[in-house]
């Protein structure tokens, strides 16, 4: 580790802050409706649809729509994929996709995982990439974002049944903030570099004279979304490793920037919503520290090298740069590790399967800690306030009175739901990964031996669960096994996670705010944001412990022993 | 540790059976984690007869099969615990019930025409004769008569009290024994039904439900111990990847060292000894909500007659007319309270005494004494040296004839203004000055408050006083706001007004005026010689009938909260180091190299994870004394309490059992078992 590393993560961490807090504010305003400087536009669209902006929904009726929106979304990607071959916008002439591929990818853009058992390079048409999934990219990203602003307004007032409406959520998020985030966003990836255009690709001959093909396309707008919505599917199939994704460190800052900013800025909007700032620091406190705990874990045992490798004489400067660009180096690296598993994104400048074994567990455990960390756009914010509701449950009855959050009660129907969300996680993850493990068909996708190839396929359920998106790497996820199991494991962790999380919301929406008291324990100081990193860690980690021990602890003891499979 | 001394051999004996015999699965059934515990156990036991027959190593597996089942056992043993001290209770209630037999009148107003019939027999709304000596049946009011009636049986208290047909004093409860007089009941109560057979059934758990917070405290330790569940038993799994699944065993072991088991085992308890608590301190509550509830009340609605103040006016101060020595004034007022039996003329010889050195033994011989009466609104007494009299200070100023000296009815003026009652005194026909009666705050009345607003809890005086009179009174007992010149209605709307704002508020009250409110509030403490319709209103009765206990109901209920907040963190906590202890053990086999992970250095991976089960087992029984006696509650703000105890129990409880392990794999070691 260096000084300059860790001076480009501060630096980077301090401008995602730094944007942050206006953008918190100002995610607060578009959803009270007072932003409105496309209204004419907004408008129209509503009329169009037949939507009453100003009809509020309850929670059903709120997640009924959400469902509709998603399902809709759904049919239309899978159409698209499979009969790309047909369709305009197609320069390199490719053929549409299998069935299970098809599903696979269509449900991994909708749930906001983008999970590629593609290459994008190699298999989708301009078309796909455009209509199809940078689409779906800006609507799971406000998808995730009105869910959140659901859950929110849950806690402001006492005794309502209406969470606001999810059509006029969903667009003004789009229209206020996504698209004119990935414009401005876009237009720099341009001027960094990003190619953006329709041209399938570029012929040129080599020095030896013999010809290459270089894939171009739409690039630089979808990767601003891509790291805006966390989305994380990249257009290229190395994502932001490939020279015309990641053009340069300034960009991965950029991505880094973009990945983070708008998860954090939630945290913030939470507490203006409920009317305490202070409660939206609370909670990003604890995803900062989180995070800069882990880019310290990842930097370090990467920083620290492979000792095998130093047993062979290498220089212990060089660290582990296995799997990493020269171009972005190892701090950067470190940091977009951490930020694109704890962020839910799913994008890699680095390759995962080239980590040393704690290297690579640290992203593993963010992502099953609930990808609250800060999580998804919206979709952490609501993850972590399920975490902070057991967090209120388990402790606040240390203080003598039924729990309480925000001047709401804590009581049976909501540590119920809760329950149920916080089972989705170990059930799918550990249930799926068993399963496959022992079954041939699933095994003999697998590259490594010993614990190593445990992680691979352990990283995999956990990506498509935690709606991440990322790949370990070493994993032939691209069978008709893999992709239906995947593509199952990804619709729960988004939609089997949010009906309870709703539920919770209209539950709590209907209770009476009390005031708060002396005999209420305060949620905004660092003793509550202690005490909800411990529960996290203990509610939300301990259950993978053994599968970890089996997989990178095993393998990071063994390595240290000197022992490889 | 006077919690298990005080069971005696014979309770701990008759706990063990108890114990046994709720290991039964169909009671097991409502405590999920034991449950799974114990559905284990079974498995793992028949795992190693199996292996004993097959002639392979069993004894691992029945070490872990026996502590398996002690886990369950101890458990069960906690719950039978607790039960069994409020069994003791419950038995010498039932003795004190006894067989009485009823004398059923067949006409209410004629005493002489009746039948006798056991009291089991006796229907709602018949009438009884109760004599001297007799016990009363069942519970009633009393329509006829007025009798000193013996409540030992409930109260513990062997004062007899007057019950007396109409007013406040009329509610009779069965069990209780007439010792003079005689009375005339309406039986209110059917068989079966009474408030003592509610009392017991109360305090042997019998009609125990769960509170709201158990229930949602359940689904939480019912959830881990799923997610546990899905985490072992998917390991199969996994660990089959590199050829090596552990066994059943230790797969068992892992499981339920991982579960809440300790917080699943003594869940119950703390909540029956919750309630006992409560039975200890003289409050019946009719359901465990109600206590749980006690611990989140916000408003306190307090009477100030009898529960802020002494209720009885007293002499605080003697204003001497102009050109009156003080001393000259205390003597007088002690002369013309000389003769005067109420509380009000002791407290002004008290305070003569007290302040001024002026005492007499009694009347002298000779005097006279002149009682009051509602007309003159005077008394006092008549000796050779002088006619003392003391009175309202305008009815003596009459009678007298004279005027108030402008200074004095100024003094006058501010003694009532401040809450105060001013009397006036005289020798013969001249104005000495004037007594001020006040109502006296209970001492240390101003510090309970302050403790009540540190746990967030706003206190409120009700009164039946003018505004000024009660924000005086107010003002000197430190309560937070005060209702004057209440009616019932008012303090019904009060309590709507609060609750409708979200806050829970509790009440104690006796008047059958208060049932209303009583009935209305979240927490109504009803005074056992307050009238039946009070009783059957509120949802708490004080066998003392002090008000001024409602505060320390309040302080029960938090602590039977933070007990279970504490034991769940504890429990949740321990996983930490269990792990610490199994994993390393479970999967040396697979990877010889994860014995780094041992950081406890145990012996074997026979040992640590016998050690893991063991532990596991004997904390629920370490922490039975805990749960029955409640953690310690300290009247600190919210914030200072969970600092507090999630030092103690949330970092205690990742400490702890890295200790408690290493010394069971010590001890294991040194006994050669493993």
């Amino acid at each position: 580790m260096t000084w300059i590393g860790w001076a480009q993560i501060a630096l980077v961490l301090a401008c995602v802050i730094a944007a942050a807090i206006p953008l918190g504010r100002y995610i607060d305003a578009v959803a009270a409706g007072r932003v409105a400087w496309l209204a004419p536009l907004e408008h129209a669209l509503y009329q169009a649809a037949g939507i009453d902006p100003a009809r509020g929904m309850g929670w059903k009726a709120y997640v009924l729509a959400m469902l509709a929106a998603n399902a809709g979304g759904f049919v239309l990607l899978y159409a698209l994929l499979r009969l790309q071959g047909a369709l305009p916008l197609n320069p390199q002439g490719f053929g549409g996709l299998s069935p299970w591929l098809a599903f696979n990818t269509a449900v991994s853009f909708v749930t906001n995982t983008n999970w590629q058992a593609y290459s994008g390079e190699a298999a989708m048409s301009h078309l796909s990439q455009m209509a199809g999934l940078t689409v779906q990219n800006f609507l799971s990203a406000a998808t995730g974002i009105a869910l959140a602003l659901a859950v929110c307004r849950a806690f402001a007032a006492g005794g309502v049944k209406n969470l606001g409406n999810f059509w006029a959520d969903f667009l003004r998020i789009t229209l206020y903030v996504l698209l004119p985030l990935s414009i401005v966003v876009g237009l720099v990836f341009v001027a960094m570099g990003m190619p953006q255009t329709l041209v399938g690709a570029a012929g040129a001959t080599t020095l030896e004279g013999g010809t290459q093909t270089i894939a171009l396309g739409p690039v630089a707008f979808q990767v601003a979304i891509k790291h805006l919505g966390t989305n994380g599917g990249g257009f290229f199939g190395v994502n932001a490793l490939h020279p015309f994704e990641g053009p340069s460190a300034l960009a991965t800052a950029l991505q880094i920037w973009a990945q983070q900013v708008i998860p954090f800025a939630l945290a913030l909007t939470f507490g203006h919503i409920v009317g305490d700032v202070r409660q939206g620091r609370a909670l990003l406190g604890v995803m900062l520290g989180y995070i800069l705990i882990a880019t310290a874990l990842v930097y370090a045992a990467e920083a620290g090298g492979n000792p095998l490798h130093l047993a062979a004489g290498v220089d212990p400067a060089q660290g582990n740069m296995e799997g990493k660009d020269l171009r972005f180096g190892m701090a950067l690296a470190a940091l977009f590790t951490a930020s694109t598993t704890g962020a839910s994104c799913g994008a890699v400048n680095a390759m995962l399967d080239s980590f040393t074994p704690l290297g690579g567990l640290v992203p593993m455990v963010l992502i099953q800690l609930g990808e609250v960390l800060p999580g998804g756009v919206g979709s952490g914010l609501y993850g972590m306030l399920v975490f902070v509701l057991l967090a209120v449950f388990v402790a606040g009855l240390m203080v003598g009175r039924t729990p309480e959050y925000l001047g709401k009660k804590v009581q049976a129907r909501e540590v119920k739901l809760a329950m149920l969300a916080v089972l989705v996680l170990p059930a799918s993850i550990l249930g799926f990964t068993a399963v496959s493990l022992v079954l041939p068909s699933a095994v003999s996708s697998i590259q490594d031996a010993g614990p190593h190839g445990l992680s691979e396929m352990l990283y995999a359920f956990t990506s498509a669960t935690g709606n991440n998106g990322s790949a370990f790497g070493g994993l032939t996820a691209d069978t008709p096994w893999l992709n239906t199991t995947l593509g199952i494991a990804m619709l729960l962790g988004r939609f089997a996670y949010v009906v309870p999380v709703m539920a919770i919301a209209g539950s709590l929406a209907a209770k009476p705010k009390l005031g708060a008291s002396t005999g209420t324990f305060p949620t905004h100081g660092p003793l509550f944001a202690g005490l909800l990193a411990g529960v996290i860690l203990i509610l939300g980690g301990l259950q993978f412990m053994p599968a970890l021990a089996l997989g990178p602890l095993a393998e990071h003891f063994v390595l240290l022993a000197g022992k490889t499979f | 540790m006077q919690t298990t001394s005080a069971l005696g051999r014979h309770a701990l004996r008759r706990a063990g059976t108890d114990a046994l015999r709720k290991l039964n699965p169909r009671h097991l059934v409502r405590n999920p984690v034991i449950f799974v515990t114990e559905v284990i156990s079974i498995l793992v036991t028949l795992l190693a007869i199996r292996a004993a027959f097959l002639g392979d190593a069993w004894s691992f597996q029945a070490g872990i099969a026996l502590w398996l089942w002690l886990t369950a056992l101890f458990a069960t043993f906690a719950e039978a615990v607790a039960e069994g001290r409020g069994r003791a209770r419950a038995e010498s209630l039932r003795r004190g019930r006894g067989e009485a037999s009823a004398r059923v009148l067949l006409r209410e107003d004629d005493r002489s025409l009746w039948q006798n019939r056991p009291a089991t027999d006796l229907r709602v709304g018949e009438f009884v004769l109760v004599e001297a000596g007799e016990l009363i049946p069942s519970d009633g009011e009393v329509v006829q008569g007025i009798a000193s009636v013996n409540e030992a049986a409930i109260t513990g208290e062997s004062a007899p009290v007057i019950r007396e047909s109409g007013g406040d004093r009329s509610a009779v409860t069965g069990g209780t024994l007439v010792v003079s007089d005689w009375i005339v009941v309406r039986i209110t109560a059917a068989a079966g039904a009474t408030f003592l057979d509610r009392m017991i059934a109360l305090v042997e758990g019998a009609s125990r439900q769960k509170t709201p917070n158990e229930i949602a405290l359940d689904i939480l330790l019912t959830g881990m111990t799923i997610i546990f569940l899905i985490a072992v038993a998917t390991l199969v799994g996994l660990a089959s990847w590199n050829g090596r699944p552990p066994s059943v065993a230790v797969l068992a072991a892992l499981l339920v060292t991982l579960i809440p088991t300790t917080i699943g085992g003594l869940l119950s308890a703390i909540g029956i000894a919750g309630m006992d608590r409560l039975v200890r301190f003289n409050v019946l509550a009719t359901s465990g909500r109600a206590v749980e509830a006690a611990g989140d009340v916000d408003v306190l609605l307090l009477d100030k007659t009898g529960t802020i103040t002494l209720g009885n006016r007293q002499a605080a101060a003697f204003v001497p007319a102009p050109g009156v020595g003080e001393h000259e004034l205390a003597e007088a007022a002690m002369l013309a309270s000389l003769a005067d039996e109420t509380p009000e003329g002791r407290s002004i010889l008290a305070f003569a005494r007290d302040r001024h050195g002026v005492l007499a033994d009694g009347p002298p011989p000779g005097a006279v004494a002149v009682p009051f009466t509602a007309q003159t609104r005077i008394s006092g007494l008549d000796l050779p040296q002088g006619r003392y009299r003391k009175g309202a200070v305008d009815a003596l100023a009459r009678s007298l004839g004279v005027a108030v000296p402008p200074p004095l009815a100024q003094a006058v003026d501010r003694i009532a203004r401040a809450g105060g009652t001013p009397l006036a005194v005289a020798r013969d026909a001249t104005l000495l000055g004037a007594i001020e009666l006040k109502d006296i705050v209970k001492t240390g009345m101003r510090e309970r408050f302050d403790a009540l607003r540190r746990m967030g809890i706003r206190t409120v005086m009700v009164t039946g006083d003018n505004r000024l009179t009660a924000a005086a009174i107010a003002a000197e007992a430190g309560v937070d706001d005060f209702i004057a010149e209440a009616t019932p209605e008012d303090k019904l709307t009060y309590i709507r007004r609060a609750q409708a704002e979200g806050r829970l508020v509790a009440m104690a009250g006796d008047g059958t005026n208060d049932a209303p409110a009583l009935a209305q509030a979240d927490v109504g403490l009803a005074m056992q010689t307050g009238t039946q319709a009070a009783r059957e209103a509120g949802n708490m009765v004080d066998l003392d009938s002090d008000p001024t206990k409602l505060i320390e109901v309040v302080e029960i209920g938090k602590q039977l909260l933070i007990t279970r907040g504490a034991l769940t963190t504890f429990s949740i906590a321990n996983d930490v180091a269990k792990y610490f202890a199994i994993l390393p053990a479970i999967f040396v086999a697979s990877y010889p190299e994860l014995q780094v992970l041992n950081v406890m250095h145990l012996a074997s991976p026979e040992s640590a994870i016998l050690a893991a089960v063991i532990f596991n087992a004997l904390v629920i029984v370490a922490l039975v004394p805990l749960a029955l006696r409640g953690v310690r509650y300290v009247p600190v703000g919210a914030a200072a309490l969970l600092r507090r105890n999630l030092l103690i129990y949330g970092l205690g409880g990742v400490v702890a059992p890295f200790l408690g392990i290493k010394l069971i794999d010590l001890i294991l070691q040194l006994l050669g078992l493993a």
